[in-house]
C-alpha cells in the first residue's frame, strides 16, 4: 500500500501519495490564490497533495489561515482551484466546465460551519431537504417525500413535527442535523465536512460527531473533516493532516502523529491543547511564540521556520518535501522530531 | 507593569465578609424582561473570592455564566433587567450603587476582557489611546506619564515594538494581539480582580496558550484575583483553582480543581466530561452524548433543570430542586444533586453507563467498502 | 447498513439511538412577533377601504366630480355636500373620491414599474457581480445623481404637455417617469440586499448541490430579499402619490379635470383665504394615506425580518 517515492516535484511533494485503486479522492499539486489588490496575490493553499480511500475520513487540522477550509471548497471546485487536479474516483473534476462539472455535484456534498447560516431561513425543513432530488429530478413527489422521512428520521429530526418548520425554530444541533439530512439524500460518495460542529456546544458537538460516524457507515462515505480541533479531529478520523499557512506539514495516523509528532507545529499544536485533566502539567516549553507571518509576502523556504527553535539557513533557502518517517506518517520538515526514513527509490 | 496600581486598603470590612476575601457574591439572581416573558438568567449563586485566586465557572451557552459576571460587575441595562443579591467587594456592599459610582469601580478596582477582540477595541482610536484614557481618568495621569505607563503595559503584555505600536489601530494587529491589548486597557489601573468572560474562544489554540500563559503571569504578578468564564472544561483544569459548574442559572457544583476532576458528583459535570472527546481515545470512539436540549430559561422544568437529560434521573428530581450543599466528606465540594454520582440508588446505571464506556472504545468493525464512483451514473432515477 | 455495533448496545445508552428530538411548539409569546400589529392593520383597512372606495367610485351615492353646483362654490361642508365645494362649485368629497384613483395609479403604478425594473436590475447585478455589474451599476450611479424630481418634471413637460395631449396620455408619462426615475434608487437597495444574502452560506450548499444560477437566484436569494423590498416600496408609493402633487404644482401632473390629490391641492392653493377646506381636505386625507404608508412598511420590515434563531 505504501511506496516510499522520490519526491522531485518542486513543492511540499507527494510521496505520501498511496497509487492504489481503492483511492476515491486524489488531490495533486493544488493551489489557490486570491487576488490581494494592487497586482498581488495570496496563495491560501500553495501545492498541496494528499488521497482518501474509499470509506476513510481524513481530517485536515490547522489554525486560521492555514487554507483548510479553501481547500475543502477548492475539492468542491467552488471555486475551482487556481492551479493542481482534483481526481475523484479517476475523473479529473479540474478539468470539468459547466453543465459536465454540475453533473459530478450530487456525488460531492458538502456540511458547513455555521448551522443556521447554511439553511435558508425562508423555507420549510422538508423543502430545503427534498431540494437536492428536484433539482436533479429523482424520483415522483411521493417517492421525494418519502425519502425526506426517512432521511429526516435517520439523523433523528421527527419529520412529522419538523416538516413545515422554518430553520429559526431549531437550535443549532438540530439545524446541523437538517444540513446532514441535506448532504445524503443524494447518497453522495463524499462529503466535505467545513468545522461541522466548531459553532456548537459540547454536549451538542458529541450528537452530531456520533451522528457523522452512524451516516457514515449506513450510506457507505468517505469523509473530508476540516477543523481546528485536534481532539474532535482525531475521534472521527483514520488519518490526519496538519496545515499551516497554505502548506502541509505532516500526514499520517492519528495516534501515531499525536503521540509522537515529528513536526514541530504538530508539536506546537498539541502542546497548546488545554486538557481536561488537572494533573496533566503545561508544556509551556513548547508553546509557540511570534505571530503568524503575512500570508502575502510568506516565509521563504520553509513557511514555518520563523517561529520554530529547530529553524536552521537550510529552512530558509529550501522548501521540505514530504518524507517517510514510519508506517504512515509523513513529514515535510528539514529537521523533523522523528527519524526520517531516508529510503529512496528511483521509480 | 503599572507603576501606579492603585492599592487602596481603605475598604474597610463592613459586616460579615472575611478580611482576605476579596469578592463575596451572596444570592444573585438576575431575569431579564423579553417578548416571551421573564427569563430567569442567574438563578441564586453565591461564592466568595480571595487575592491571588483564579475560579473558573464552566458551562454550556444558556448556562447563565456570562450574564452572572456582568451582573457581579453591574453591567447589565437597567430597563430591562431585575436583580437582587449582594455583591460585596472588600467588604463593602457594590451591589446598589449608580451608575457613577461604578464607574470609579470599573477600571480601577474590577476589570473585565470579553470573548471577541475584534469588537471589544474602539476601532477609531489609537490603541495606546485606549489604555491612557483609562489611566488619566482613574489615576489622574500626565499625558507623558500616562504614554509612558502604556508603554510599559503593551510590553507587559508582551507586544513587539511596543513605542511604535502605540500609535496603531485596532484593524492593524491580528487576533491575539488584540487581546492582549484589551488585556492591558483592562490591567492598567491595576485592578485586584479581572473577570475573563471566554477571553480566548475566538482564538487560535496556540495564540490561546499564549494569552492564558500571560494571564497567569500577570495575576501571579499582581496578586490578582481572575474569574474565568468559559465553555472549555480543559481552560479551567490547568488555570483554575477553584471551579463552579453553572447550568440553567444555578452553580450545580463547585469545588478546587483536582477536587472536581478526581471525584465529581454532579451527573452533569460527568456527562459534561464524558462528551468531551479525548486525546488519548482512540480514533472513532464513540462520545457519550448528552441527549435532548438545554432547558428553557423562561419556562424551567419542574424540580431539578438537568433532570430531562440526566441518565440517573428518579422521581424525586422532577419534583424539588436540589439546593446546593456541601458534601460531608469534603467540605469544599458543594455539589446540587439528590443522586450524586456513586449513590447506592444510582450505582447500577453508573456500573451500566461504566461498562458502555469501556466497550464503545473497543475498535471499530471494518466498514463496508463504497461502491466506486462513476460520475457519468445518472443520477438513479427513483428512489 | 447499521453496523454491527449499533445493535449490541443495550437500548438505555442514548446516544447509540438516533435521538428522535422532540420538537417544542414556539411559544405563545412568539406571536406578536408574528403578526403586522394593531397599526399595520390600521393602516392596511385604511389603504385599503380607500381603494375600495376608489373602484366603486362609479356606483357611489356621490355627485359627479366634474359637475359644477355653484351654490356650494366655495362653501364648507354642507348636507347634501359633505366636504364642501371647490372654487367652481364641484363636490370635494367625490372629487377626493376620484381623485384617489388618480393618486393611486400614480404612487402604485410608479413603484411596481421601478420596482419590478429597477428590482431586476439589483437582483442581477448583486448575484452575478462581475462584468454585468461593473456596467450596470455605474450607470444606475449616474442616473441617482441627476436629480430625480427634475428629471420627472422634464420628461412629463417634454412627453405630455401641449396640444393633443389627452388626460390618459398625461397619466401614463406621469407614471412611467416617476417609474423610472425610482428605478436607480430600488435597484441599488436591492443589490445591496441581494450580495448580502448570496454571501450566506446556504447558497454555497445550493450551488454545491447542482443548481443552476437561475434557480438559485430565483428560489434562494429572491425570496429573502422580498421583504425588504416589500417595504421600501411602500415607502415608496407615498413618495411617488405627494411627487405627483410636486408636478401638479407646475401643472404637469394628471391633467385637469381629471382630479388626483395633488392637482386638487395645487388648484386650491388659490382659495386659501377664502376656501381652505379645500386643500385641508384633501392634506388631511393625503397625510394620513402616507403615514399609513410608511406604517405598513415598517411594520412588514418588522415581521418579515428574519429571525436567526431562537436561541
Amino acid at each position: 500500500m505504501l511506496r516510499p517515492g522520490v519526491s522531485d516535484v518542486a513543492g511540499s511533494g507527494t510521496a505520501h501519495l498511496r497509487g492504489t485503486d481503492d483511492v476515491l479522492l486524489r488531490v495533486e499539486n493544488l493551489t489557490v490564490d486570491f487576488p490581494a489588490g494592487r497586482k498581488r496575490k495570496v496563495s491560501a493553499v500553495n501545492n498541496i497533495s494528499f488521497d482518501v480511500m474509499g470509506g476513510e475520513t481524513l481530517g485536515l487540522v490547522g489554525e486560521s489561515g492555514c487554507g483548510k477550509s479553501t481547500t475543502g471548497k477548492a475539492i468542491m471546485q467552488l471555486p475551482p482551484p487556481t492551479r493542481g487536479q482534483v481526481r475523484l474516483g479517476g475523473i479529473d473534476l479540474t478539468s470539468l466546465r459547466g453543465e459536465a462539472l454540475r453533473r459530478t455535484r450530487p456525488k460531492l456534498q458538502m456540511i458547513f460551519q455555521d448551522p443556521i447560516s447554511s439553511l435558508n431561513p425562508r423555507r420549510t425543513v422538508s423543502q430545503i431537504v427534498e431540494e437536492p432530488l428536484k433539482i436533479w429530478n429523482i424520483g415522483t413527489a411521493d417517492e421525494r417525500r418519502a425519502k425526506v422521512v426517512d432521511v429526516l428520521t435517520s439523523v433523528g429530526i421527527d419529520p412529522q413535527a419538523a416538516a413545515e418548520r422554518k430553520p429559526h425554530e431549531f437550535s443549532g444541533g438540530q439545524c446541523q442535523r437538517i444540513s446532514i439530512a441535506r448532504a445524503v439524500i443524494t447518497e453522495p460518495s463524499l462529503i466535505i465536512c467545513d468545522e461541522p460542529v466548531s459553532a456548537l456546544d459540547v454536549s451538542v458537538q458529541a450528537q452530531i460527531l456520533n451522528l457523522l460516524e452512524d451516516m457514515k457507515a449506513r450510506y457507505g462515505l468517505t469523509l473530508v473533516f476540516v477543523a481546528h480541533d485536534l481532539a474532535v479531529v482525531k475521534n472521527v478520523s483514520d488519518r490526519v493532516a496538519v496545515m499551516y499557512l497554505g502548506k502541509m506539514c505532516e500526514i499520517g495516523d492519528p495516534a501515531a502523529l499525536y503521540s509522537a509528532p515529528a513536526h514541530p507545529y504538530t508539536r506546537a499544536l498539541l502542546s497548546a491543547i488545554p486538557l481536561p485533566d488537572p494533573s496533566a502539567p503545561l508544556d509551556t516549553a513548547h508553546h509557540l511564540g511570534g505571530e503568524l507571518p503575512s500570508p502575502i509576502d510568506p516565509p521563504s523556504g520553509c513557511r514555518f521556520r520563523t517561529r520554530c527553535d529547530r529553524a536552521q539557513d537550510l529552512c530558509a533557502q529550501v522548501e521540505p518535501q514530504m518524507r517517510h518517517v514510519s508506517g504512515e506518517q509523513f513529514v515535510a520538515c528539514h529537521f523533523p522530531l522523528q527519524d526520517v526514513a531516508e529510503v529512496v527509490v528511483t521509480v | 507593569m503599572s507603576s501606579n496600581s492603585v492599592l487602596d486598603g481603605a475598604g474597610s470590612p463592613s459586616g460579615t465578609p472575611g478580611a482576605a476575601t476579596l469578592l463575596e457574591v451572596r444570592d444573585i439572581t438576575t431575569q431579564f424582561r423579553t417578548e416571551r416573558g421573564l427569563v430567569n438568567a442567574v438563578n441564586g449563586v453565591s461564592f466568595s473570592l480571595e487575592r491571588g485566586r483564579t475560579l473558573g465557572i464552566v458551562g454550556e451557552s444558556g448556562s447563565g455564566k456570562s450574564v452572572l459576571s456582568r451582573s457581579i460587575m453591574g453591567l447589565l441595562p437597567r430597563s430591562t433587567t431585575i436583580r437582587s443579591g449582594q455583591v460585596f467587594f472588600e467588604g463593602t456592599e457594590i451591589s446598589g450603587l449608580n451608575d457613577s459610582q461604578y464607574r470609579k469601580l470599573w477600571g480601577d478596582e474590577m476589570a473585565m476582557i470579553f470573548q471577541d477582540p475584534m469588537t471589544a477595541l474602539n476601532p477609531v482610536m489609537k490603541i495606546g489611546n485606549q489604555i491612557t484614557e483609562s489611566l488619566r481618568f482613574h489615576l489622574d495621569m500626565s499625558k507623558s506619564d500616562a504614554r509612558d505607563t502604556a508603554v510599559a503595559l503593551l510590553k507587559a503584555v508582551k507586544i513587539p515594538e511596543a513605542d511604535k505600536r502605540f500609535s496603531s489601530y485596532p484593524h492593524e494587529m491580528s487576533g491575539g494581539m488584540r487581546q492582549r491589548v484589551v488585556i492591558a486597557v483592562a490591567l492598567a489601573c491595576g485592578p485586584k480582580l479581572l473577570f475573563a468572560d471566554e477571553p480566548t474562544t475566538a482564538l487560535d489554540v496556540t495564540v490561546q496558550a499564549q494569552i492564558l500563559d500571560l494571564l497567569a503571569e500577570q495575576q501571579r504578578e499582581r496578586f490578582m484575583a481572575m474569574i474565568l468564564v468559559t465553555h472549555d472544561l480543559g481552560v479551567v483544569a490547568g488555570r483554575a483553582d477553584e471551579i463552579a459548574v453553572m447550568y440553567a442559572g444555578r452553580v450545580v457544583e463547585q469545588a478546587p480543581t483536582d477536587v472536581l476532576f478526581r471525584e465529581m458528583k454532579m451527573p452533569y459535570t460527568e456527562a459534561l466530561l464524558a462528551a468531551i472527546p479525548k486525546m488519548d481515545d482512540p480514533s472513532h470512539t464513540r462520545l457519550s452524548a448528552i441527549g435532548g436540549r438545554p432547558p428553557d430559561l423562561v419556562n424551567p422544568p419542574r424540580g431539578c433543570a438537568f433532570s430531562p437529560r440526566c441518565p440517573y434521573v428518579q422521581p424525586r428530581c422532577h419534583e424539588e430542586v436540589p439546593a446546593l450543599t456541601p458534601s460531608e466528606t469534603t467540605p469544599s465540594h458543594s455539589f446540587a444533586c439528590f443522586y450524586p454520582v456513586g449513590s447506592p440508588e444510582t450505582e447500577a446505571i453508573r456500573l451500566d453507563i461504566a461498562a458502555r464506556r469501556l466497550m464503545s472504545t473497543a475498535p471499530t468493525p471494518a466498514q463496508p467498502s463504497p461502491p466506486p464512483f462513476r460520475p457519468d451514473d445518472a443520477p438513479t432515477g427513483g428512489v | 447498513m447499521h453496523t454491527s455495533r449499533d445493535t449490541s448496545i443495550t437500548q438505555l445508552d442514548p446516544s447509540s439511538l438516533p435521538t428522535i428530538e422532540a420538537i417544542e411548539a414556539p411559544s405563545s409569546g412568539h406571536q406578536d412577533a408574528d403578526s403586522l400589529g394593531v397599526g399595520g392593520w390600521i393602516s392596511i383597512v385604511w389603504i385599503g377601504g380607500l381603494a375600495l372606495l376608489a373602484v366603486l367610485a362609479p356606483v357611489l351615492p356621490i355627485p359627479d366630480p366634474n359637475e359644477s353646483f355653484p351654490e356650494i362654490a366655495r362653501m364648507g361642508p354642507s348636507s347634501g355636500h359633505l366636504l364642501g365645494g371647490d372654487a367652481i362649485g364641484r363636490d370635494v368629497l367625490a372629487r377626493i373620491i376620484w381623485g384617489t384613483r388618480s393618486s393611486f395609479i400614480v404612487g402604485f403604478g410608479a413603484v411596481a414599474f421601478g420596482l419590478i425594473l429597477g428590482g431586476m436590475l439589483g437582483l442581477i447585478t448583486g448575484f452575478f457581480r462581475g462584468r454585468i455589474d461593473s456596467v450596470i451599476t455605474p450607470l444606475m450611479n449616474v442616473m441617482l445623481a441627476i436629480p430625480q424630481f427634475v428629471l420627472a418634471l422634464s420628461l412629463v413637460t417634454v412627453l405630455a404637455t401641449g396640444e393633443g395631449v389627452d388626460s390618459t396620455r398625461r397619466l401614463s408619462v406621469v407614471v412611467l417617469g416617476l417609474g423610472l426615475v425610482s428605478i436607480p434608487l430600488l435597484g441599488r437597495i436591492t443589490r445591496a440586499n441581494t450580495l448580502v444574502w448570496s454571501e450566506r452560506e446556504f447558497v454555497l450548499a445550493s450551488r454545491a448541490m447542482g443548481a443552476k444560477n437561475w434557480r438559485i437566484m430565483v428560489r434562494e436569494v429572491l425570496p429573502n430579499v422580498v421583504p425588504a423590498m416589500l417595504s421600501i416600496a411602500l415607502l415608496g408609493v407615498g413618495i411617488a402619490i405627494v411627487a405627483e402633487g410636486g408636478l401638479s404644482l407646475f401643472g404637469v401632473g394628471v391633467q385637469l379635470p381629471t382630479p388626483s390629490w395633488g392637482n386638487m391641492i395645487a388648484e386650491g392653493r388659490d382659495q386659501m383665504r377664502r376656501a381652505p377646506h379645500i386643500v385641508i381636505f384633501t392634506s388631511i386625507v393625503l397625510f394620513l394615506t402616507v403615514m399609513a404608508l410608511n406604517y405598513l412598511g415598517d411594520a412588514v420590515s418588522r415581521r418579515f425580518g428574519v429571525r436567526e434563531s431562537v436561541l
